[in-house]
């Protein structure tokens, strides 16, 4: 660069940024695709599973009387389905760790982690209810009713390696 | 009383940020084009005492609401809402702004004190070039007041004063978050400073190495209070939040994360321009980009969009308030720069192989990390829009972030041994060398003891760049190295050290969850952990179950771990309180978890080999730019002697004569 004029160089320089910035951008969009994780509501991963092995997020409610602890003491398995039934069909759920603080049956809840191949949907993250102030977004799709009981009773924070600071 | 005066005094503040703006706009626009001086009159002489007698009156009005806190005058809205008499004193005032009024508030006070700063201190700028920074100052500060006033009043009365206030976070509750957001804002603020100087400047036709020099330090400040905010909250997530994780790559930390990345790329192009008056516009640029970014994360943070611990009001009225205050600034600085860029003639040319080459490239890898963090964020919000729900975590985050920060943290081990203007490799063969082979070597190491790809480059580049960073020393008398590049070479340092931490913790933590009763131990790593018992303790607003572990590395004695699992009465919530145990190489990290059966409670307990390091770079990092900016001003403050006393002689001698 050393033979051109500080007008060509300006030039070089905002064109290399240019390029340099639309590559961030063509690689953040082929990683988004890629690894973004979607949210399925559990009657959407019944009928349409995502294949398993991705990461993606379940949200629902905890179904009452199915919370269930593993012999090891630290493996929960539970149900989570939309809130609408009891009786209805349900996602099972299987988590290694300890609860959030405020995880209880019958509360909403996001799952973040994997379908296993038998079609138990291995958590790696659960987000329970937290405080008033902090709504899980996710769970705004859900039907009026499941959402008028979600807002009566689920608000969220993260259990463990979550997106929360 | 004391409510109605500190909101009196917020509007009188207000009105003032409006005089500062039209007097200062006026007298930049009467004077003449090439003009330095003023020809505005007594306009002229307004501005100044405007700018500080806005800051005193913005002290006050915050002064007033951190009483109102103190006492807990549950007649005032904001004081119910948000804090309980049982509170400790220190989470009484931290209350003050642990929630949005109050810390919107706070924001105010920070930017009407610094206005105050530059007015009462600031002499290296042209006057006209004050004026007109002064303007932009009271023009970003009037928005603010006005959301303050119309949509987020701090002071707002109950008709009826209740008996107990609701309580704060109990997540909040904690020292390090007490003062983090004060630490932040300062930060963001300062930004807010760079951005009203690049307006100036450009309104002015002044962008000058004089310039970047006198922008320089706000830069500077801004940018040490935005390292050390962000290092005190990632300390704050990583024992608070009980998870054991330092960086969770959620909305609000990126919020803090995106302008400290402009901040930073400015820091350095500011520098060119003052060293070497080049990258004249690009540096103007990303000044109104840092502040962009800042106000980009106050939108995010404050508007409710997306959701977070800090997200405290969700309220679409306030969220379009700070949108729109986003589109006049943003709109408005980029309007002024689209028109004035052109004016702003070519500085120096430069090689690519040079100090400015390397300081271009790590412009240009911060801009594009820049990018990915902000498209990362808002994706979400994006599809929103088209009716698909998608969560962007860390699977994105890490690997993309890396691909643009590991080539830059390369470039940084280098970059300072290189000469300004014109060099040639081979200059600084020997250094360069030395640099790759510890690099290569701790590489080597890394995959060696097990670490995955990534890990282990990081850990390499860590290795080079702690090297590199102090290679600019190599030949040079140590005691006469200027403290500005002790500065730079101590904060290049800490991100040596913070890469090293970030990439031992990621390749060689070890977790391990349990359940246990009374005197069952369980391993991980060198650790073996004992629980020895669970006790009820009380603390002044909380009761907790808190277990007794003995925590032994290797064969060496016990050391007693005692994390809690706290319910808080007022709000009623349950926090986790987890138990450090800090030796060189590293952390223990425990956290009690629920009971499953009588006697027999669950355990999780980590071992993170050097994951101190992460925190401990990141305050050397801080420390560097502290020691730059003593360096700078002290500099300064020598040469203003210095021209006094020329100045003096020759006085003294005309007198003489």
């Amino acid at each position: 660069m050393s033979t051109l004029q500080p007008k060509h160089q300006r030039l070089v320089l905002g064109g290399l940024a240019a390029v340099l910035l639309i590559v961030a951008a063509l690689v953040a969009a082929w990683a988004l695709r890629s690894e973004a994780s979607y949210f399925y509501l559990p009657g959407q991963m019944l009928s349409d599973p995502p294949e398993p092995g991705r990461n993606v997020r379940l949200g629902g409610m905890v179904r009452e009387g199915s919370l269930d602890t593993e012999a090891d003491g630290v493996t929960v398995t539970f149900l989570v389905d939309d809130g609408a039934d009891a009786t209805g069909q349900a996602v099972p759920v299987r988590y290694a760790g300890i609860l959030p603080d405020l995880f209880v049956e019958g509360s909403g809840v996001v799952a973040d982690g994997r379908l296993a191949a038998d079609g138990t949907f291995v958590a790696e993250t659960l987000l329970a209810k937290h405080d008033e102030n902090y709504v899980p977004r996710e769970l705004e799709e859900m039907t009026a009713a499941q959402a008028r009981a979600v807002v009566a009773d689920t608000e969220t924070a993260p259990a463990q390696s979550a997106n929360v600071p | 009383m004391i409510a109605e005066l500190g909101l009196a005094a917020l509007w009188l503040a207000a009105a003032l940020s409006l005089l500062q703006l039209v007097s200062g706009a006026l007298s930049v626009r009467t004077s003449g084009e090439a003009a330095d001086e003023i020809t505005g009159g007594a306009l002229a002489l307004i501005a100044r005492p405007a700018a500080i007698m806005q800051g005193a009156l913005a002290a006050f009005s915050f002064a007033m609401l951190l009483w109102l806190f103190v006492r807990t005058d549950l007649s005032v809205a904001l004081v119910a809402a948000n804090s309980h008499s049982a509170k400790p004193f220190i989470f009484k005032l931290a209350g003050t702004w642990g929630n949005h009024e109050g810390s919107m508030l706070l924001w105010v006070t920070v930017m009407a004190l610094s206005g105050a700063l530059i007015a009462g201190l600031e002499r290296r700028l042209p006057e006209r070039t004050m004026q007109a920074v002064l303007a932009a100052q009271g023009f970003v500060a009037l928005g603010f007041y006005a959301f303050l006033l119309f949509s987020s009043n701090p002071f707002a009365r109950l008709a009826v004063a209740v008996p107990e206030g609701l309580g704060l976070n109990p997540l909040l509750q904690d020292i390090g978050l007490a003062f983090h957001p004060p630490t932040l804002y300062i930060g963001y603020v300062g930004l807010s400073v760079a951005f009203s100087f690049a307006v100036g400047a450009l309104l002015t036709r002044q962008v000058t190495p004089d310039f970047a020099r006198a922008m320089r330090p706000w830069v500077l400040g801004a940018w040490i209070f935005l390292t050390a905010g962000i290092v005190a909250g990632s300390y704050w997530a990583y024992y608070e939040l009980g998870w054991g994780g330092w960086w969770f790559w959620d909305p609000v930390e990126n919020a803090s994360l995106m302008p400290w990345l402009a901040a930073t790329a400015l820091l350095h192009s500011v520098s060119v321009l003052a060293q070497r008056d080049a990258l004249r516009a690009w540096t103007m640029m990303l000044a109104v980009i840092a502040f962009s970014m800042s106000m980009v994360g106050t939108f995010l943070v404050r508007s409710g969009v997306l959701t977070s611990v800090h997200a405290f009001a969700v309220d679409p009225e306030r969220g379009s308030f700070i949108l729109a205050l986003l589109a006049i600034y943003i709109g408005g600085a980029l309007a002024v720069f689209a028109v004035r860029a052109g004016a702003i003639n070519e500085g120096q040319r430069f090689n690519a192989v040079s100090r400015e080459g390397a300081l271009v490239f790590n412009n240009l890898m911060l801009t594009a990390l820049l990018g990915i963090v902000l498209f990362g964020t808002l994706y979400p919000l994006l599809t929103e829009a088209f009716g698909v729900r998608v969560s962007v975590g860390p699977p994105y985050f890490n690997p993309v972030s890396a691909i643009f920060a590991l080539p830059m943290v390369a470039i940084m081990a280098v970059g300072p041994l290189l000469r300004w203007r014109r060099d040639r490799l081979e200059r600084s063969s020997k250094p360069l060398v030395l640099v790759g082979v510890i690099a290569i070597a701790a590489l080597v190491t890394a995959l060696a003891l097990g670490a995955g790809m990534l890990s282990a480059l990081g850990i390499g580049l860590a290795a080079g760049l702690a090297i590199g960073s102090f290679a600019p020393l190599a030949g040079r008398n140590i005691l006469r190295v200027k403290l500005a590049t002790w500065g730079m070479m101590v904060a290049h340092f800490g991100i040596a050290v913070a890469l090293f931490g970030m990439a031992s913790d990621s390749a060689f933590a070890l977790e391990r969850l349990a359940s246990l009763r009374n005197g069952e131990t369980t391993t991980v790593g060198p650790w073996s952990v004992r629980l020895d018992g669970v006790e009820p303790v009380a603390g002044p607003n909380w009761t907790a179950m808190e277990g007794r572990m003995a925590a032994r590395y290797k064969a060496g004695e016990p050391v007693i771990a005692a994390p809690q699992a706290r319910t808080f009465f007022a709000p009623v919530q349950e926090t986790t309180e987890s138990a450090l145990i800090t030796r060189w190489n590293g952390q223990l990290y425990a956290v009690l978890g629920r009971q499953t059966e009588p006697g027999v409670w669950q355990v999780r307990v980590w071992w993170k080999p050097f994951v101190t390091m992460i925190f401990l770079g990141g305050i050397l990092v801080a420390l560097g730019g502290l020691l730059a900016l003593i360096g700078r001003l002290g500099v300064e403050a020598r040469q203003r002697y210095i021209r006094r006393r020329i100045a003096d002689r020759r006085a003294d001698e005309e007198a003489l004569a």
